[in-house]
């Protein structure tokens, strides 16, 4: 049972050293209490208080890396049902599976593709993940190669999915040590399993074929076998009955401090569905609904660049709203005479802006301010888009250099910056544009 | 000895209002059957703590004349369809809409702008050739708006239609027309839960029952603000389920409209590789943006591509099973 922040300090030293890096113990207990620190950072604990509070310093669900180097990924340590109520932190990794009865130039092709796709989107590069590869042969040797083939184009991290151990062993000995996640304990042959995940030091999926109460039993066993990290598959392969399996794993680790259950979770989008359309539909529910990791079968550049940017989008911290680069953007081909418009850096202030732009056909240069990204009207008031806010922007970006005219289009709904802006920018033609994007194709119309 | 897990539920005190769109012949109208929406006791699609006695409904967005401004991929798919209102609704039908969304675009194709008497004639020549219930949404300029909705609101009497969009600045004639002839509102509010309340409490104020109010959250797209209006339907779930009467309403998102405004779903040519197959892309945009509102709270969702009502239609079909 978790903890309160006063019942914790009584366990700590009192001695305000500050060394855990919060100015006393007391504000360090409430900092453990809410699950955003870690006891390690107290270097005075006793041994009999550090046991106490174990159980009620560790994050709720356990923070799990696959991977080595650059290509490493975290899943785990969520804190919130709704996004809006903090934030959720680590994207929930997707990964392409390949199966070791694929002929081998499918097989290289595939990995080389996964290793390669990269999509940038505000400024951020987007990839994937992790590489799955299912013994679907049943053949040991089999396995090895493909693994090894697979690992020869990519050191992204490995899902190794087969029932039986002694293929996992063998492909482990050929992945080249890059912590990959091997799938999955089952009732039948957790033992095994257990043995070599500890062996190894590797993490495992638990999978249960009889819902939440063979899993918690399956990962009490792990446990105590001594394997500490572990990814779950609560089984269900619909799409209603796995939103009800997340949700309910969700709401035990974060509602009730459910140890045996407070672990990432691994989803199979393609085994939820029987088209590549309905793939997508289940992955995007568990990137929204609260998998850690997702397996998709199929890929295609036109399905993984959404599913990126939903991930992206979900994932966005509502209270950082991502902010776009001040600068000049450009929109249709600007040529010297095509229309100076401006606004501020709130990424949707830009998105909806850019999109009405973009969309118009016509020809524009859009000024995006540093308004510490906030948009128009929050930052106006806040006095961080003002004349001189959007003068300072114009001398900086050069922007007159490129234009044929002197003309900027201030938001509509600022219209009150115009008279500074005018004693800011000596020469300049100051205009109003309108107060709402979607009136901005309208308007560039009439633009001369 | 085995492991017996308490599953955690939620004891949700209030629940979302049912609210149906059009009228049979015994209850006024023309319709051949009515839509109900809304009614859920849990959030979506968590039936282990609750009830959802409605599905949610797929409306197909149609517009009064020939939408050349409409992504490459859409006028392909519709073809000539969508130089004929009438056809076009049927052609939804077939499809399996739910909902029938009649967009009037304010202008013909000559760009003249339509009178409010040829917009009331096209809404009931789509009546005329669907049984569905309808939504009816003006072109989104206020005047233009009163004009024309007003106009339809008489012409449609007693059609239990869903007139639209009510915002803060805009609503009291819209109001009044659904409440003289007996149609919906849709109650339009920026991506902020005070002000969907706020506006829910204007129109109730004005007498049209609560149980004639859809809600529109403003849907941003995929990419495009999506997560804005994700956690701000969730928020307004989440309240309405704690017992706050004024964001009980059933939520519409006109998921077509913003995905396909974007460029992800226009645009073939000069974009990066990794982009891919611009029909595939934009289909897919827009099936992510539904699936997303649909998880966090959508009643109904509004869509523009055939592919993707038969997708969407298929999602609902698996999320309700249970």
């Amino acid at each position: 049972m978790a903890l309160s922040g006063l019942e914790i300090y009584k366990l700590l030293p009192k001695t305000n050293c500050k060394e855990c890096g919060f100015p006393t113990c007391l504000a360090f207990a409430m900092k453990l209490a809410q699950k955003q620190a870690e006891l390690d950072n107290c270097p005075h604990v006793s041994a009999e208080a550090k046991e106490a509070l174990s159980a009620a310093s560790a994050p709720p669900i356990r923070l799990i890396k696959l991977g080595s180097g650059e290509r490493e990924f975290q899943v785990g340590n969520e804190t919130v049902m709704f996004r809006h109520e903090k934030t959720f932190f680590n994207k929930p990794g997707l990964a392409l599976r390949i199966k070791d009865t694929e002929a081998a130039d499918v097989v290289a092709a595939k990995a080389e593709t996964v290793n390669a796709y990269s999509v940038e989107r505000v400024g951020m590069q987007m990839t994937l993940n992790a590489v799955a590869i299912e013994n679907a042969s049943g053949d040991v040797t089999t396995f090895a190669n493909t693994v090894a083939a697979v690992r020869a184009r990519t050191n992204l991290p490995f899902v190794l999915i087969s029932p039986n151990a002694e293929a996992l062993k063998a492909a482990l000995a050929r992945e080249g040590g890059h912590k990959p996640l091997l799938y999955a304990a089952t009732a039948e042959n957790w033992q095994a399993m257990a043995a070599l995940a500890k062996g190894s030091g590797v993490s495992l999926a638990v999978r249960s074929r009889d819902g939440l109460d063979e899993l918690a039993d399956l990962t009490k066993k792990l446990s105590e076998a001594g394997v500490a990290d572990l990814v779950l598959d609560p089984g269900s392969r619909d799409l209603s009955g796995s939103l009800a399996q997340l949700t309910q794993l969700r709401r035990l680790a974060l509602k009730k401090n459910f140890r045996p259950l407070g672990f990432p979770i691994i989803t199979f989008p393609g085994e939820v569905a029987d088209t590549p359309e309905g793939e997508v539909v289940a992955a995007a529910q568990y990137i929204a609904k609260y998998a850690g990791i997702v397996v998709l079968d199929h890929f295609d550049p036109a399905v993984a660049y959404p599913l990126l940017t939903l991930r992206l989008n979900i994932y966005t911290d509502p209270q950082k709203p991502i902010s776009v680069d001040p600068g000049i953007y450009e929109f249709n081909h600007p040529t010297a005479e095509a229309p100076l418009l401006t606004t501020t850096n709130f990424s949707l202030t830009y998105f909806s802006v850019a999109g009405e732009l973009d969309s118009s056909g016509l020809p524009a240069w859009l000024l995006i301010c540093d308004a510490e990204g906030m948009s128009v009207l929050t930052s106006w008031a806040a006095g961080k888009f003002d004349a001189a806010t959007i003068a300072k922007a114009v001398k900086t970006t050069g922007i007159a250099d490129r234009l044929s005219h002197k003309k900027i289009t201030i938001p509509g709904l600022v219209a009150v910056l115009s008279g500074d802006l005018e004693e800011e920018l000596p020469g300049w033609e100051i205009r109003v544009g309108p107060r709402e994007a979607v009136d901005i194709p309208a308007y560039l119309k009439t633009w001369s | 000895m085995p492991v017996t897990v308490e599953i955690p539920k939620e004891k949700w005190t209030g629940s979302i209002r049912q609210v149906t769109l059009g009228a049979t012949a015994a209850q006024g109208g023309t319709r051949s059957k009515t839509v109900t929406v809304g009614g859920e006791t849990t959030l979506p699609f968590l039936f282990f703590e609750g009830d959802i006695p409605n599905p949610p409904v797929v409306a197909v967005e149609i517009q009064d004349s020939y939408p050349a401004d409409w992504s490459p991929v859409l006028l392909k798919a519709w073809g000539d369809t969508l130089q004929d209102p009438a056809a076009w609704a049927r052609k939804a039908e077939e499809l399996g809409a739910g909902l029938i969304m009649l967009r009037l675009r304010g202008t013909n194709a000559d760009g003249q702008l339509t009178p409010a008497v040829q917009a009331a004639a096209t809404v009931r020549a789509v009546l005329g050739a669907t049984g569905l219930p309808l939504i009816v949404r003006g072109p989104g300029q206020a005047e233009r708006d009163n004009e024309l909705l007003v106009a339809v609101a008489e012409a449609t009497a007693g059609e239990r239609l869903a007139l639209g969009l009510c915002e803060d600045k805009n609503y009291r004639t819209i109001v009044a027309a659904a409440l003289a002839h007996g149609h919906l509102v849709i109650a339009s509010s920026p991506i902020d839960v005070n002000l969907a309340k706020q506006l829910n409490i204007l129109i109730n104020d004005m007498r049209l029952p609560l149980d004639r109010v859809l809600m529109d959250p403003t849907t941003g797209a995929l990419g495009y603000g999506l997560e804005y209006t994700y956690s701000v339907m969730e928020r307004l779930r989440l309240a309405a389920l704690t017992g706050d009467s004024m964001t009980q309403q059933p939520m519409i998102c006109f998921v077509g409209e913003e995905s396909w405004r974007q460029k992800e779903s226009r645009v073939a040519e000069g974009v990066p590789a990794q982009w891919g197959d611009i029909e595939k892309r934009a289909i897919t945009w827009e099936t992510v943006t539904a699936t997303a509102l649909l998880e966090s709270g959508a009643d109904i969702v509004v869509l523009r591509h055939p592919a993707t009502v038969g997708i969407i239609r298929d999602t609902i079909t698996r999320l309700m099973a249970h």
